[in-house]
């Protein structure tokens, strides 16, 4: 029960922004350890600044502080010169909150959601003296415990991570208190059958707990070893956000950090059907929360936090009921403040009228980006991201009409059926926008970014063989040369090696687990860092493991085979998803369950929950479908003429700050 | 500068212990907000942007704590002097507290150029972090006070300059002689034309180091006579009690 800050605060002043390891967070809680309480130490691996916003992360350090049987504490990974002095001094990982080592906590519990930080999550266990690997581990070592999108595939991590928590974790970490607390009080401490205990929690998924049988390279088989033991691992889902007002207190920084604002999510949940996208898939139904309690929380968490900024957080924020309303309601609100800017995150286009874009610019011009994902409109059906052309212009028009120069088009490459022509249109659509803008300022400019796409489990893109390395370059150099000679676009794009390395976790199995080990062992660390990623140290694990890289990457999978995460359930049936594959394939759009009929994807009906939305019709014109003629999505408006308003037909696009 | 603002105040404040980690802007960034958190009615500078009227002195290197921080703030309109420092401490981190708060003239100049010395408390090391020898650092103060320049190496943006630092030094004192504790050396020095900091003195004096240490005051220099920044172009002097 050591305090090591003592230790700690000699090596600070040998280290870069050493402020990242001091807590010390208005909201930052002190929590009493006891012998009865179970200690939980909340990580996210990657550094301080992308960490700490980490939303999900605050929630449950509230909700487990709540508790009168639990206490939680939060750490990040300490970068390379901390690491190096941490090892070197023989001191290992901390809770920043009491500089508690992290061997005295009971759980270390990590926020998976990005593929590439796995190498990471060991280097954190290994740094907190726990043996990397869940079978070398004794009953006096923590439970490692890992939630986030990227449990919904565990596999590449079934041997390192002890257990996961598939879904949405507010009520789960409760129950699996109970079972460590009862853990705690036992004399014998079998690890075993307290493992064997939260593999039977609805929502928690105890890899060891299963035995997985293979058929040459396939997967035959994933069996239970007990009889209580689901066979299918059901997802958690919290039936009603407004009785989750969390973060209550969200925390804020001393250092400044990725999305430092008040955010406040309004709704969670999607179901415009993108089909590229896990998050859309798996966080089914959307349940908005109430316009009241969204005003209550921006009121108290402004007071609390003194940000000038507040963001309204979601998977596509212009679907939450009277998102107007409650804009204009926040910008005109100011009293006293000075001034609090809006920004929201994944907002659709055709919602980006003149009315919002002059709402927003009373304050101060949050950044802008729109997100039509692909270049054509036959390859927005196929991803089923139904964004009309014309809706995409008449928004980067209000745009630049209210006074912005610049905005961020985010688009994939490598899709399914993409022929270069659909890849093509992106610089298409990059130069109408600069040219609707140049009506405006002559300082017009646009950033197109562009990422490889990567199929995911759970997604109707699950079957898809990513495009390799070499493909996804070659896509990224033709736009390249398109755009060379165009003032005004500026192009960025994600690396197609990281893509690669990416696509092997996102559908690995468990035997690309020895593969991250490797990779860590060789020293990769920080994986998302561009500047400490390099693919030949996976491609040299790979060979060194006997793991064919291409297998897992680059390859279709077929209706029939069993794929690695298929005992994890997301609630979306496996048939329904295969149906929307062959959709995809025959460029078919599907509209929003949420204003159409339901088309049984399974989640509703198996978990008995519901759409909570305060409208049941959709937006005015239609959106993502409903209500929309499909047949003209690719029509492009002649003219464009100042002051156009754009408050019909739909697609989707993300504003950020 | 302060345009029309019209209730400038100037405010001493504290950073101690662990935020001594923390830089210069964001320090900034914590003051600011713990205005408006407090929902004082901070004087915004015009324009697109507009920004609160806060000018901070002499920047403190990261690592160091002090006692004598001050900032300058203007208000909109009047605000209560007496509840200020306490207003402003609860919502600051541990180890940020405002100490003080006076009325500043309109015509103040600023901190940055009106202060022109600083007093520092730095418990000397040597070159492996280890306390200092006694003996070594007496010979090495007297040595200094005795000679007529001191070289010193500065980095600024990368780029390492020689200076001489003497003209700087008002006065050198071991404070601490205890074999135990670190020395801690009293250091009295000039800002203008250009400082120097602990850390860049210390080598020039021995085989020492600083990576810590206390700024224990900031003095206004005029007509040959120290104040301190609140009792020079101020009024109406509030003083809070420092938890230390």
């Amino acid at each position: 029960m050591s305090n090591l800050w003592p230790r700690i605060e000699p090596l600070l002043a040998k280290v870069e922004k050493p402020a990242r390891y001091i807590g010390m967070e208005r909201g930052a809680l002190a929590p009493e350890h006891a012998p009865g309480k179970v200690a939980w130490l909340l990580l996210y691996p990657d550094t301080y600044e992308i960490g700490l916003p980490n939303q999900g992360l605050q929630i449950l350090y509230e909700i487990l502080n709540e508790r009168d049987d639990a206490v939680a504490e939060r750490s990040y990974a300490p970068w390379l010169d901390l690491e190096a002095q941490l090892r070197a001094a023989g001191l290992p990982l901390f809770s920043v909150d009491s500089h508690r080592a992290a061997g005295d906590f009971d759980v270390l519990a990590f926020n998976l959601s990005a593929e590439l930080v796995a190498t990471n999550l060991l280097n954190l266990v290994d740094l907190a003296g726990v043996p990397v690997r869940n079978e070398d581990r004794a009953p006096h070592h923590p439970i490692v415990l890992a939630g986030g999108h990227c449990s919904f595939n565990p596999e590449p991590l079934a041997e390192y991570v002890d257990a996961f928590v598939i879904g949405e974790g507010e009520e789960v970490v409760g129950e699996i208190t109970d079972v460590l607390a009862e853990w705690k009080r036992s004399a014998r401490r079998d690890r075993d059958r307290m493992l064997h205990d939260l593999a039977t929690i609805p929502g928690v998924y105890v890899p060891s707990m299963y035995e997985v049988v293979y058929d040459g390279p396939r997967i035959a088989a994933v069996l239970p070893r007990h009889a209580d033991v689901p066979a299918l691992v059901d997802k958690r889902t919290i039936a009603d956000l407004d009785a989750w007002p969390y973060p209550k207190h969200q925390l804020v920084p001393l250092i400044e950090v990725v999305h430092d604002r008040l955010n406040v999510e309004v709704f969670r949940g999607c179901t415009r059907g993108c089909r590229f996208c896990q998050a859309g898939m798996i966080t089914r139904p959307v349940r908005e929360r109430s316009a009241d309690s969204v005003r209550t929380m921006v009121r108290d968490g402004l007071r609390r936090t003194g940000y000038d900024e507040v963001a309204l957080t979601s998977l596509s924020t212009a679907d939450f009921s009277g998102i107007e309303r409650v804009v204009a309601d926040l910008v005109n609100d100011q009293e006293g403040t000075g001034g609090v800017s809006v920004s929201l995150p994944s907002l659709r286009v055709d919602a980006f009228t003149v009315g919002i874009a002059s709402e927003i610019q009373k304050v101060r011009r949050t950044g802008l980006t729109f997100a039509p994902e692909a270049g054509s409109w036959r390859l927005r059906q196929v991803i089923n991201k139904l964004v009309l052309e014309e809706d995409l212009y008449a928004a980067v028009d209000a745009a630049y009409s209210q006074g912005w120069r610049r905005m961020k088009l985010y688009f994939l490459t490598g899709l399914p059926t993409e022929i270069d022509d659909d890849t093509r249109g992106i610089s298409a659509l990059a130069r109408a926008c600069v040219d609707i803008g140049r009506q405006y300022t002559k300082q017009a400019s646009v950033t197109v970014s562009v990422g490889g796409f990567v199929p995911k489990a759970h997604t109707p893109f699950q079957w898809f063989g990513q495009n390799g390395v070499a493909e996804l370059r070659r896509k990224v150099g033709m736009l390249r040369d398109d755009l060379r000679a165009t003032r005004g676009v500026q192009l960025k794009w994600h690396d197609p090696e990281a893509s690669f390395a990416e696509g092997l976790l996102s559908r690995g199995d468990r035997r690309v687990g020895r593969v991250v080990e490797r990779v860590w062992r060789a020293g990769g660390t920080f994986q998302e860092w561009s500047e400490h990623f390099a693919l030949d140290r996976w491609l040299e694990a790979c060979a060194a493991e006997g793991v064919d890289p291409d297998w897992y990457v680059t390859r279709h999978r077929d209706e029939h085979e069993i794929l690695p995460w298929d005992h994890i359930a997301a609630g979306l049936h496996k048939d329904f998803l295969w149906l929307d594959w062959t959709a995809a394939l025959a460029e078919h759009g599907l509209p929003d369950c949420r204003w159409t009929p339901c088309y049984d994807c399974g989640v509703c009906t198996d978990y008995a929950l519901e759409h909570v939305v305060a409208s049941p019709v959709a937006p005015a014109g239609g959106s993502q479908g409903t209500g929309q003629d499909l047949a003209r999505g690719d029509s492009v408006p002649i003219k464009f003429t100042t002051g156009r308003s754009s408050k019909h037909l739909a697609s989707s696009a993300r504003i950020t700050a | 500068m302060r345009g029309g603002a019209r209730f400038p105040v100037r405010l001493r404040y504290t950073k101690r212990g662990k935020v001594r980690f923390l830089g210069h802007r964001d320090l900034a960034r914590n003051l600011e907000r713990a205005f408006r958190v407090t929902r004082l009615p901070l004087a915004f500078s015009e324009g697109f942007s507009p920004h609160p009227k806060i000018s901070f002195g002499l920047a403190l290197t990261t690592g160091f704590e002090s006692d004598a921080e001050y900032l300058d703030v203007d208000f909109r309109e009047a605000v209560d002097l007496e509840a200020l420092p306490a207003a402003l401490s609860t919502e600051l981190p541990e180890g940020i507290t405002v100490a003080d708060a006076a009325w500043l003239d309109d015509r103040a100049p600023a901190l940055q150029e009106a202060v022109t010395a600083v007093v520092w408390e730095v418990p000397v090391t040597d070159q492996h972090g280890e306390p200092a020898g006694a003996a070594a650092l007496r010979a090495a103060v007297s040595a200094a006070l005795a000679a007529e320049t001191l070289e010193c190496t500065q980095v600024r943006k990368g780029r390492s300059t020689i200076v001489d630092i003497r003209p700087l030094i008002r006065r050198l004192a071991i404070v601490n002689q205890t074999d135990r504790d670190p020395r801690v050396l009293l250091m009295d020095l000039a800002t203008v034309p250009k400082g120097a900091k602990p850390g860049e003195v210390m080598p020039a004096l021995g085989p020492f180091t600083a990576d810590r240490g206390v700024r224990t005051h900031q003095f206004i220099e005029r007509d040959g006579v120290r104040y301190e920044p609140l009792d020079v172009d101020t009024r109406a002097r509030v003083a809070h009690a420092v938890a230390s």
